[in-house]
């Protein structure tokens, strides 16, 4: 009877007050670019991974803003890094570059706290 | 001598603008402003979007400009408005009565009173303010909190008054948007530390070198801005203000604690504007003025000798205010010349 009963949900809300934006401060400095998206969604129509996983590139970026890396080393994990986003963005973001200074990013904070 | 070619009613941008033409047209011109100065809401403004040039500046370029043939009665509200007779207009005022051949109205907008939006707090909160409040302090170079702390975070909201079928506003003030990316710039060239936050429904960067400014704010100046609609604002125990809103990029709740919150208003018709658009029946829907015809006599009105300038018919721009007075003055001059 495992599925039996109530529990107490998670909270959605993102609470700024305590996120750590440090590592959003470093990508400011080095993809200068990654700061001008505007969510429009063009790298995600033209994303070659996105026809077969759900994978949202610009929803990175915004994952990143909001300090959710927990979800995003998952979802930065489903780009081939063809660049084609790199293309279409009107708004000129490096997307390739930000996607792998991303995970450099993730992966250095995560043996930090290790 | 009280008797005018034209009276115009309003010495903002567009009323001083109309009167510099009509004033080199060799008509002579009466500025009635309820105001102790000209200069409308160019006074309360330190620098303008999106090339930051001075608000001051323009003023003085504005008045050295006025010319002998046109004079100016400040602290003067208008009491009445009568057509008397076939092209003859008679304004009263508290102290006097003034006639002329042609009336122009130029009597502006009002902010909109963000008491009437009570879920953000202001009037309530000390550290909620409006757009108008943080362009004072911005004058005068120094940005703190009302007990005098240095904010560290500050957010902004845009459409305060505008875009709100609860406050029966459903027009865009056009200024708002372009405003917010502005003051964020100037605030964080005064205090560098600051991180700041721009909730928005839409942004509207339409005109020339504001999407250049939208840009350089967010690659330079690091301003957030979040799409999604603040809800609610409160206070914390240290007179901080927690706001809750939605990210609609991300779908998903957040909430944020601020140390100043700005509420940027939107633009509604004055007073004055109110009173004539009612008394000579030309409202449109929000109690601005209805000219005649949006696109070929926009300063006419359908009353004969009765012109419009500026942000009595809609919000403006200040350029765009200017080049309107500019129109009302020839439209005037078309009149007086084939009457």
């Amino acid at each position: 009877m495992k599925d039996f009963g109530y529990s107490i949900s998670k909270g959605r809300t993102l609470n700024y007050d305590n996120s750590d934006f440090s590592l959003k401060k470093t990508l400011e400095h080095d993809v200068v670019s990654y700061c001008r998206c505007i969510g429009c969604g063009a790298c995600a129509s033209t994303c070659s991974a996105a026809k077969f996983t759900d994978f949202s590139i610009f929803k990175c970026n915004m994952l990143f803003r909001n300090a959710k890396y927990d979800e995003l080393e998952q979802e930065l994990s489903k780009c081939m890094l063809c660049g084609k986003c790199t293309l279409v963005c009107p708004r000129g973001v490096n997307t390739r570059g930000m996607i792998l200074e991303m995970r450099n990013l993730i992966e250095k904070n995560k043996n930090n706290n290790e | 001598m009280n008797h005018f070619d034209v009276i115009i009613i309003g010495g903002g941008p567009a009323g001083m603008q109309a009167a510099i033409r009509l004033g080199n047209f060799n008509y002579k011109t009466l500025i009635i402003e309820k105001e102790k100065s000209i200069g409308g809401k160019l006074t309360q403004w330190d620098k303008l979007f999106p090339d930051f040039y001075s608000a001051e500046e323009l003023l003085q370029n504005l008045t050295r400009q006025l010319n002998e043939n046109v004079s100016i009665l400040t602290e003067q509200e208008v009491k009445d408005i009568e057509n008397t007779s076939e092209n003859e207009w008679t304004v009263k005022t508290a102290d006097g009565q003034y006639s002329s051949k042609a009336l122009l109205i130029a009597s502006g907008y009002d902010f909109f009173n963000a008491k009437r939006k009570e879920e953000f707090g202001y009037g309530i909160y000390p550290n909620v303010i409006t757009s108008v409040e943080l362009e004072a302090m911005i004058k005068n170079g120094k940005i703190t909190t009302l007990d005098g702390r240095i904010p560290q975070k500050i957010a902004y909201l845009q459409c305060v008054g505008s875009r709100d079928e609860k406050v029966g506003n459903h027009y865009c003030s056009i200024n708002c948007c372009i405003c917010a990316v502005k003051q964020s710039i100037e605030v964080k060239e005064l205090l560098p530390d600051v991180e700041q936050y721009c909730f928005y429904m839409d942004l509207r960067m339409a005109g020339q070198h504001y999407e250049e400014l939208y840009r350089t704010s967010q690659e330079k100046y690091h301003v957030q801005f979040i799409r999604g609609r603040i809800s609610e604002a409160a206070s914390t125990f240290d007179n901080r203000i927690q706001i809750k809103a939605e990210n609609t990029l991300l779908s998903t709740p957040l909430k944020l604690t601020v140390d100043l919150f700005v509420l940027m208003v939107g633009m509604e018709a004055s007073e004055t504007t109110r009173f004539i658009s009612q008394k000579f029946n030309i409202s449109n829907e929000y109690g601005f003025l209805q000219s005649k015809q949006r696109y070929c006599s926009d300063n006419e009105t359908e009353i004969k000798g009765l012109f419009l300038a500026g942000t009595c018919k809609r919000p403006m721009t200040i350029p765009k205010s200017l080049k309107d007075g500019d129109a009302a003055a020839n439209a005037i001059f078309d009149y007086l010349k084939n009457r």
